[in-house]
């Protein structure tokens, strides 16, 4: 029973990184596709926690966790990119405003 | 003893994924970038949560240890979620992006007029 339920969940994960692939590519600001992105990874990330269950291994857990702090980075580096333009600014070193 | 923890487990894995489901139609179905961000951001945390939670459980009865890093993994997403979220929302607003024609409120916008011309032109200075 706890297989079947497994697989019906990765089955309605996979659904929603569907449709959340649906709103990257098309969706009208770079905003939205950012988010779209972050969802993404976080769901892939509760894939992998459930992939690790149904093959009775703990290898896959260090997996998410990686893929939990890069999705994390990435949305971070995302966004300061589309709020000023670069990621790292000239003027990084010395005290802003 | 053990088949009630399996329920338990599968019934959060079960209830996580379906919640996740929903905040990916609410990404698809929602007018506006702020309204997208909030499905994405609240439900989809609450939803992988739950299955990191029943995965926990889950691990715990087939391996009759505890893992700890699946316990980083809920409380790393949990509390770095809602802040990428923030920081997409910030970058959408500043960068411009309009809310959707009939929302009725924006705090932020005499805020920001009046708590920073002096910085709102320096950024534009920083732009050129």
């Amino acid at each position: 029973m706890k297989d079947i339920v497994l697989n019906i969940s990765m089955g309605v994960l996979a659904l929603s990184i569907l449709a959340c692939l649906y709103r990257l590519l098309k969706g009208p600001t770079p905003s939205d596709r950012i988010a779209a992105l972050d969802t993404i990874g976080i769901l892939l990330l509760s894939m992998i926690a459930i992939l690790g269950i149904l093959l009775g291994t703990k290898d896959f857990i260090g997996i998410a966790l990686v893929i939990g702090i890069l999705t994390f980075i990435g949305t971070a580096a995302l966004a300061r990119y589309i709020e000023r333009g670069a990621v790292i600014e000239p003027g990084d070193d010395e005290e802003r405003r | 003893m053990k088949n009630a923890g399996e329920l338990l487990a599968a019934v959060l894995v079960l209830v996580g994924a379906v919640i996740c489901g929903i905040s990916a139609f609410g990404l698809v179905r929602l007018p506006d970038v702020y309204l997208r961000s909030h499905a994405a951001t609240k439900s989809a945390t609450l939803g992988v949560v739950g299955v990191l939670a029943g995965a926990f459980i889950l691990d715990w009865i087939s391996s009759g240890t505890a893992s700890f890093k699946l316990l980083l993994v809920i409380g790393f997403v949990f509390i770095t979620s809602p802040v990428a979220g923030h920081l997409n929302g910030r970058a959408a607003y500043r960068s411009g992006v309009p809310l959707w024609e009939n929302s009725v409120r924006d705090e932020l916008k005499p805020v920001l007029a009046q708590a920073e011309p002096e910085q709102t032109a320096a950024a534009e200075r920083d732009q050129r």
